[in-house]
C-alpha cells in the first residue's frame, strides 16, 4: 500500500519535472518568467509588449507556464496578473543538482585513480 | 515539446589513455575505486559491458544513504563509447541515459561525460531499439552539491 503511494508520487514528481523542462525550453517563456521575478504581478498585456506578441500569442505561453506550475495567474476586475511559483523550478534544480556533484565528484576520483597508474 | 530536458555534461582532459580509462569504466574491479559522489564506499559493482548487458553500482554515501543505480548497456566501442541506461530506485525521477565518451588527445584522453534526461518520444525508441537518440539531446548545465 506505502509502496504503491510512493511508486505514485515518484511518478507524478517525475512527469511534473518533465512539464518543467518542457516549459523552460522556450526563450520567450523564459524571458517571461525573469520579467515576473523582478515585476511581480504584471499583467498579460504588460507581459506581452516588449515582445511583439499579439495577446493569443502571450497567452498559450501563459498556458504553458501555468500547465507547468510556473506561474498562477488571478484576476481582479478585467485584469489577470501573473506571478511566479518557484516550486516545480525547485524540483527541476534538484536533478541537475545531485547529478552534477555525483559527477564531478566520482569523475575526479576516475581521473586521480588512472593516472596515478600512469605516472 | 520535450526538447529541452535538464542534463550533465563534464569534459576532462586526462594524461592517460584511452585504454587505460576505458578499463576503469569498464572493469568492476576498477570501478570500485571511483564511483561515488563522497568519501562513502562503492560497495558493489557490476557490468556486463555489451549492449543488451547490465549495469549495476551500489554506494554509500557519508550520511548512510545507500543508492543503487542500474542500468543496460545501449552502445560499447572499446575506447571509444560507452552508453547505458541509468535507473536510480528511490529517487524521484524515471530512466535517465549516461554517456561516457573518449578521444585521444594530446597523449592522453579526452573525456566527456554526458547524463541526460530521456524525453518521452526518446523513450518510446528506446523501447523500440534506440535509433539515434543521442543527436537529438540538448544539454543543460548545472551546479553544486548532491543533495544532502
Amino acid at each position: 500500500m506505502t509502496k504503491a503511494i510512493l511508486r505514485y508520487m515518484v511518478k507524478y514528481q517525475a512527469s511534473r519535472m518533465d512539464r518543467t523542462f518542457s516549459a523552460l525550453a522556450d526563450p520567450t517563456r523564459r524571458a517571461v518568467l525573469l520579467r515576473l521575478k523582478d515585476k511581480p504581478g504584471l499583467s498579460v498585456s504588460e507581459l506581452a509588449r516588449p515582445f511583439s506578441l499579439k495577446l493569443p500569442g502571450m497567452m498559450k505561453h501563459l498556458d504553458v507556464l501555468s500547465d507547468a506550475g510556473l506561474i498562477t495567474r488571478s484576476k481582479t476586475g478585467r485584469t489577470v496578473s501573473v506571478n511566479l511559483s518557484v516550486r516545480p523550478m525547485r524540483e527541476a534544480m534538484e536533478w541537475l543538482k545531485r547529478y552534477e556533484s555525483l559527477w564531478t565528484i566520482s569523475i575526479d576520483r576516475l581521473v586521480a585513480l588512472v593516472e596515478k597508474d600512469s605516472e | 515539446m520535450t526538447n529541452s530536458l535538464p542534463s550533465v555534461t563534464i569534459v576532462r582532459r586526462i594524461k592517460a589513455s584511452p585504454a587505460k580509462v576505458w578499463a576503469a569504466i569498464t572493469q568492476p574491479k576498477l570501478m570500485m575505486q571511483w564511483w561515488g559522489p563522497d568519501a562513502g564506499p562503492t560497495l558493489r559493482a557490476e557490468a556486463d559491458v555489451r549492449p543488451g548487458g547490465r549495469f549495476s553500482v551500489v554506494f554509500r554515501l557519508l550520511n548512510g544513504d545507500e543508492h543503487n543505480p542500474t542500468g543496460i548497456y545501449q552502445e560499447v566501442v572499446p575506447e571509444k563509447k560507452l552508453v547505458f541506461t541509468w535507473e536510480a530506485p528511490g529517487m524521484p525521477e524515471r530512466e535517465s541515459l549516461v554517456t561516457f565518451l573518449l578521444e585521444p588527445f594530446d597523449g592522453g584522453t579526452r573525456l566527456t561525460l554526458l547524463h541526460e534526461h530521456l524525453p518521452d518520444e526518446a523513450r518510446e525508441s528506446h523501447a523500440a531499439g534506440w535509433n539515434g537518440l543521442l543527436d537529438k539531446l540538448p544539454i543543460f548545465l548545472g551546479v553544486t552539491e548532491w543533495a544532502s
